[in-house]
C-alpha cells in the first residue's frame, strides 16, 4: 500500500467535539512543532455552537513557510464519531487515521488505501483517572503524547511548554506531564512508529512570533492611541475588544492613581457602538469599534453621517462568511463593497486590507492615524482566517519616535491668533478641512455638526452650489487619501511577463504559493498585493502594464474585481476573476488550478 | 418662526451673570419653528438656566438626534459646539463625546419621535449606563417635520388633527427612566418656565444622568381638542409635586418656608434642591414612591410634573469605568502608547 512519507511538509487535521478541551491541546501540539525550528500554520474550523457539535483543528507543518491552507489531509486524528466518515473519506490515498480503539469499529468504517493507528484512548485514561472531566480533559494530552512518538516531537519541547503553560501551578504541570507520557509510553510499546510524515528539527521559524490577527489588531489599537472602544459581540471579532480590555489593563492604568486612560463600553448594539465612537471622534479621543458583516450593515447610517460630517473614526471588520447571518464561523472576503460604499448617498471609504496579524497590528494603528488626518471613517478590513487563527508571523515592531498624527485641530491660539475657520473650507489644497473641538474657545470655532448639508462654514444650506463645493472637496480628500494610505506591494516575476495578479489580505500566503508553483510550472506572473482602497496610482499602472490581470479573492461576485472596473475605469474584459467562496481559506492549490486552466485555455484557443 | 434678523449689538446695561456674560450671550440662531411652537419656550428655559447657573457657553456640548426638537440646539447656546446627529441615536453619540472629555457639560435634546419611538432602546441604555448629562425630551406626542402623525407617546384614545383616534399604549419616558436607574428624573411644561428652569439647573448640576420630559405642545398639529398634549389640556391636567428652587452652592441659603413644607436635596456639587412639597409626605428620593405617585395620577389622567426622583450622591458611567480624571481626549502618546521596548517583551512572550 501507498505510504505518504514526508518529513516537515504535511497537513494533519483534529476531528473533535465543541467543548471537550481539544482546543489547548492542539495548540500544544502545533506550538511544538513551532518551537522544534518548523515553521507550522494552524486552521481552526469551529461551529457556531459551545458545546456538541463537531470542531476540527487543521495544522499544516511547512518547513518551506507556506502558511496558507494547503488542501488535502495526510493525517486525521479521528476524535468524533459524528464526523468519522467525513473525516476517513477526507483523507488522501497512503494516509494515517488515528482514533480511540476503545470500541470497537466493523471494518466497513474503514478504507484499504490508508493506514490505521489505534490505540484506546478512552481505556487508558478510565483505568487512570476517576473524575469524569479529568477523563475528558487528559485523553487530549495522552493523544499529543502518542502523536509526538508516531512523528518523532521532541518531548522536552512539550515538557518545556507546559512548565510556561503552568507555571506556578505545580499540581496541574505534573499531571499533564504525566498525561503526556502515559501517551508516549503506550505509544512507543504499541503503536509502529515513526510514521512515514515525521517532524524534524530545523531553524526555519527565527525570529516570527505565534499570535492570531484580533489579537495583533487589538494591540495596534493600544499603541495607535484608541481611547474609547465601544462594540457589541459578534463572531469571529468579539476578541478584538476582549484583546483590547486585556492590553489596556495592562498598559494603560495609570500607576500613580490606579486610574484607567481607556473606556470601553460594551453598547446595546452596533449601531450604539459606532454611535459612540463618532461622539468620541467627534469630540477628540481616538475611538474605534470591531465588528463584522452584519454588524457593518446596522452602523450604515452612521458611517454616512461620518462620512458627510467628516469625524474620524476607526472599524475593524473581521469579515465572516455572508449575507445575512451567513456562514458566521467561516471566512470570507465579502464585505468589500458594502464597506467601500457603505450608507446610502454618494460615499466612499477607505479600506485597509492586512494579510497576517502583523498588518493587522500596524493598520490598526495606521487606521486610527488615517481617521484622524482624514477625518473619516476608515476601516480595517480583516477576516476570520486572519482574525482568530494563530500564525506565525513578522514580530510587531514600533518606532518611538512616532507621532499621534492627530490631524488639522485647531487650537485656541490659532483662533486667537485670527487664523479664518471654515469647518468645510479647504484651506491647504488637499481636500482636507480644518476642525475645531469642542470647549476650545469662549467666542470663536464652535460649530454646529450635522448631516444636513452646509456651506463651508459650517451654516445649513441646501443651495447646490455648497452642496457641490462640499461633496467635490470630498472626493479631493479621497484623492489625498490614496497618497496616505498602506502603499501596494509588488513582487515582480522572474522574467517580463503579460500576465499580473492582484490579490490582498488572507489570500496572501495561499498566493505566495501559488506562485511559486505556477512559476514552476512555467507560468510566470506579476503579483500586486493591494493594501488599501482608495486605490493608489500604482494600481492603475500595474493593471495597464499587463494584458491580463487575474484578481484572486475570496467572495462569489468578485468584488474587489468589480471595485477596480468601477474605481479605475479598466475594461472588465482585462481582469480575470478567481473566487473562493466556500467559507474555506482559499487554498494555493485552487489558486495555482484556476490560473493554470485559464492560461491553458487562452493557449489552446486561437 | 420669525424672518427678523436678533440685532447683534447687546444694550450696555444688560446684566451679566458671575463669569461675564448677558443673557444674550447664551441665544443661537434665530428658530425656525412654528410661532407658539413650545419648543421655542424650552430653549429659552435652557437660555435662562445656563445663564443664571454661569457657564461658560463654549463648556457645554449639545447635542441631538432628528425632528423639531432636535433643531433646536441651534437656537441656543450659539458658541457651544452642536451635534445634530441621526435619528433616535443622540444618546450614543452623547455617551461617546462624554466618555472622550468628561470636562464639559452635556445637554442632550431630543423629541418623543426621536427617543421614545425610533430611539427609544438608545434611551433606555443611556438611562442604564447612568451618562452624565441633561437629557430633555421635548415631548408633544406628534410627528410635526412629517406633518402630524402620532409618536408613541400619544395617550391611548387621543385624536389627532384629522381626527384619528390612537389605539396604541403610550411609552412614558418617565417611568422608564425611573425603572432604568436614571438618577434625576422630572417631567415639566414648556407653559410652566417657572417650574421648568429650576428643573434643567438641577439637572445640568447633577452628578449622573439626568432626564427631563418636557410636555410641549406642538401648535401645527397637536394642540386641538381630543388631544393630550395640547396647552389647554396640560394646563387643565397639570399636577406639580413640588416647587422647586435651585440654590447654587455659593449662594447664601435662608430658610422662608415652614419646616415641614419644605426639602432640601443637596447634591453632588454642593448645589441645593429646595422642593416644597405640593403634596403632604411626597418624598423625591424614593424611586419606588415616585414611580407609583406618577402611575396612580396618571391613571386618573392627571399630568403629574415637577422633580420626581433625585439621588443626590448619583454617580456616572466614568465612575464605574474608573477612567482617569484627565480626559482621555488630552492625554498624549507618553500616556498612550506602551512603546517599543515593551512590545519587544511581548514579541517574546508570542514565541
Amino acid at each position: 500500500m501507498n505510504r505518504i512519507e514526508a518529513v516537515n511538509d504535511f497537513v494533519i487535521k483534529f476531528a473533535n467535539v465543541n467543548g471537550s478541551g481539544s482546543a489547548s491541546a492542539n495548540e500544544l501540539f502545533a506550538k511544538a512543532i513551532m518551537r522544534m525550528g518548523v515553521p507550522v500554520s494552524p486552521r481552526n474550523i469551529f461551529p457556531s455552537n459551545i458545546q456538541g457539535l463537531p470542531t476540527w483543528y487543521e495544522v499544516r507543518v511547512t518547513e518551506q513557510g507556506y502558511l496558507g491552507r494547503r488542501g488535502g489531509i495526510d493525517m486525521m486524528v479521528a476524535m468524533n464519531p459524528q464526523t468519522w466518515d467525513a473525516d476517513v473519506a477526507e483523507l488522501e490515498s497512503g494516509g494515517y487515521l488515528f482514533y480511540d480503539s476503545t470500541r470497537p469499529l466493523p471494518k466497513e468504517k474503514f478504507r484499504d488505501d490508508i493506514h490505521v493507528i489505534g490505540m484506546p484512548l478512552t481505556e487508558i485514561c478510565n483505568a487512570v483517572y476517576t473524575d469524569p472531566r479529568q477523563r475528558q480533559l487528559f485523553k487530549n494530552i495522552v493523544y499529543v503524547g502518542a502523536l509526538s512518538v508516531l512523528l518523532e516531537i521532541e518531548p522536552e519541547v512539550i515538557e518545556k511548554l507546559f512548565g510556561e503553560q503552568y507555571k506556578g501551578k505545580e499540581k496541574l504541570l505534573a499531571s499533564n506531564v504525566q498525561a503526556l507520557h502515559l501517551g508516549r509510553d503506550f505509544a512507543k510499546e504499541h503503536l509502529q512508529a515513526p510514521l512515514g510524515i515525521r517532524v524534524r528539527r530545523a531553524d526555519k521559524v527565527g525570529e516570527r512570533i505565534f499570535v492570531d490577527g484580533n489579537t495583533a489588531a487589538a494591540l495596534g489599537c493600544v499603541y495607535g492611541g484608541a481611547t474609547v472602544a465601544a462594540w457589541y459581540p459578534i463572531t469571529p471579532s468579539s476578541s478584538v475588544a476582549e484583546a483590547f480590555q486585556k492590553y489596556c489593563a495592562k498598559y494603560r492604568v495609570d500607576p500613580a492613581t490606579g486610574q484607567n486612560h481607556y473606556a470601553i463600553v460594551q453598547a446595546e448594539d452596533e449601531i450604539a457602538s459606532i454611535g459612540m465612537v463618532v461622539g468620541a471622534g467627534w469630540n477628540g479621543a481616538r475611538a474605534f469599534t470591531a465588528t463584522s458583516g452584519p454588524g457593518v450593515s446596522l452602523m450604515t447610517e452612521f458611517i454616512g453621517l461620518a462620512y458627510f460630517a467628516e469625524i474620524p473614526v476607526t472599524i475593524i471588520n473581521v469579515q465572516r462568511g455572508g449575507p445575512s447571518t451567513g456562514m458566521p464561523t467561516r471566512t470570507q472576503q465579502a464585505d468589500i463593497l458594502a464597506c467601500a460604499y457603505a450608507s446610502h448617498g454618494d460615499t466612499k471609504h477607505v479600506l485597509l486590507f492586512p494579510q497576517d496579524p502583523t498588518e493587522c497590528f500596524e493598520h490598526s494603528a495606521a487606521a486610527l492615524d488615517l481617521a484622524d488626518r482624514l477625518q473619516t471613517p476608515v476601516f480595517v478590513m480583516t477576516d476570520l482566517d486572519i482574525g482568530m487563527n494563530q500564525r506565525l508571523c513578522e514580530p510587531f515592531a514600533w518606532d518611538d519616535s512616532r507621532p499621534l498624527d492627530r490631524g488639522k485641530v485647531m487650537t485656541a491660539a490659532e483662533l486667537d491668533a485670527g487664523r479664518d475657520f471654515g469647518r468645510y473650507k479647504d484651506v491647504d489644497g488637499d481636500g482636507i478641512p480644518w476642525r475645531t473641538l469642542p470647549g476650545t474657545h469662549p467666542t470663536k470655532g464652535s460649530y454646529f455638526t450635522r448631516g444636513t448639508t452646509r456651506n463651508s462654514y459650517a451654516q445649513y444650506s441646501e443651495r447646490g452650489p455648497d452642496y457641490i463645493y462640499n461633496v467635490e472637496r470630498l472626493l479631493k480628500k479621497f484623492a489625498t487619501a490614496a497618497t496616505l494610505v498602506p502603499q501596494p506591494v509588488l513582487r515582480p516575476a522572474a522574467g517580463r511577463t503579460p500576465l499580473g495578479v492582484i490579490y490582498f489580505g488572507s489570500t496572501s500566503p495561499a498566493m505566495a504559493e501559488a506562485l511559486d508553483a505556477l512559476a514552476l510550472a512555467g507560468v510566470q506572473l506579476d503579483a500586486l498585493r493591494l493594501r488599501a482602497f482608495p486605490f493608489p496610482a500604482s494600481v492603475r499602472e500595474f493593471i495597464d502594464a499587463h494584458e491580463r490581470v487575474f484578481v484572486v479573492e475570496q467572495n462569489r461576485d468578485g468584488q474587489m474585481h468589480s471595485l477596480l472596473v468601477n474605481e479605475l475605469d479598466v475594461s472588465p474584459a482585462q481582469l480575470v476573476r478567481v473566487r473562493h467562496f466556500d467559507g474555506t481559506p482559499i487554498t494555493a492549490r485552487f489558486i495555482t488550478q484556476a490560473i493554470q486552466s485559464h492560461v491553458q485555455a487562452r493557449e489552446t484557443t486561437p | 418662526m420669525t424672518y427678523l434678523t436678533k440685532p447683534r449689538l447687546h444694550h450696555p446695561t444688560l446684566e451679566k451673570n458671575k463669569v461675564g456674560y448677558t443673557r444674550r450671550d447664551y441665544e443661537g440662531k434665530i428658530s425656525t419653528l412654528c410661532a407658539g411652537c413650545g419648543h421655542d419656550s424650552i430653549s429659552a428655559a435652557i437660555i435662562q438656566a445656563c445663564w443664571e447657573l454661569d457657564i461658560q457657553p463654549h463648556r457645554v456640548a449639545k447635542l441631538s438626534g432628528i425632528g423639531c426638537s432636535s433643531k433646536t440646539p441651534d437656537y441656543f447656546l450659539g458658541a457651544s459646539h452642536g451635534f445634530n446627529t441621526v435619528h433616535g441615536r443622540m444618546p450614543s453619540v452623547l455617551t461617546g463625546a462624554n466618555l472622550a472629555n468628561r470636562d464639559l457639560l452635556y445637554l442632550g435634546v431630543s423629541g418623543d419621535g426621536d427617543s421614545a419611538s425610533i430611539g427609544l432602546g438608545q434611551f433606555a441604555h443611556a438611562m442604564r449606563r447612568g451618562v452624565r448629562m441633561a437629557y430633555i425630551v421635548e415631548n408633544n406626542g406628534v410627528y410635526g417635520l412629517t406633518k402630524g402623525q402620532f409618536s408613541a407617546t400619544a395617550d391611548q384614545g387621543s385624536k389627532s388633527k384629522k381626527g384619528v383616534v390612537n389605539s396604541d399604549s403610550p411609552v412614558d419616558l418617565v417611568a422608564m427612566a425611573l425603572q432604568l436607574g436614571a438618577t434625576y428624573v422630572a417631567r415639566g411644561f414648556s407653559g410652566n418656565k417657572a417650574q421648568l428652569v429650576p428643573l434643567i439647573k438641577g439637572a445640568i448640576s447633577h452628578g449622573g444622568a439626568a432626564f427631563i420630559d418636557v410636555i410641549s405642545p406642538c401648535v401645527a398639529f397637536n394642540n386641538h381638542p381630543g388631544s393630550t398634549k395640547s396647552y389647554d389640556y396640560v394646563r387643565e391636567h397639570n399636577e406639580s409635586v413640588s416647587r422647586i428652587d435651585f440654590i447654587s452652592a455659593r449662594d447664601e441659603i435662608t430658610l422662608d418656608a415652614a419646616p415641614g413644607e419644605v426639602a432640601d436635596v443637596r447634591q453632588h456639587d454642593g448645589t441645593l434642591l429646595r422642593l416644597r412639597s405640593l403634596h403632604e409626605g411626597y418624598d423625591a428620593t424614593d424611586r419606588h414612591a415616585a414611580l407609583n405617585f406618577m402611575q396612580a395620577h396618571q391613571a386618573r389622567g392627571e399630568v403629574v410634573t415637577g422633580l420626581l426622583y433625585v439621588d443626590p450622591l448619583a454617580t456616572d458611567l466614568h465612575t464605574a469605568l474608573n477612567t482617569s480624571a484627565t480626559a482621555l481626549n488630552a492625554l498624549d502618546a507618553t500616556r498612550l502608547c506602551p512603546g517599543a521596548a515593551a512590545l519587544d517583551r511581548l514579541n517574546a512572550s508570542l514565541r
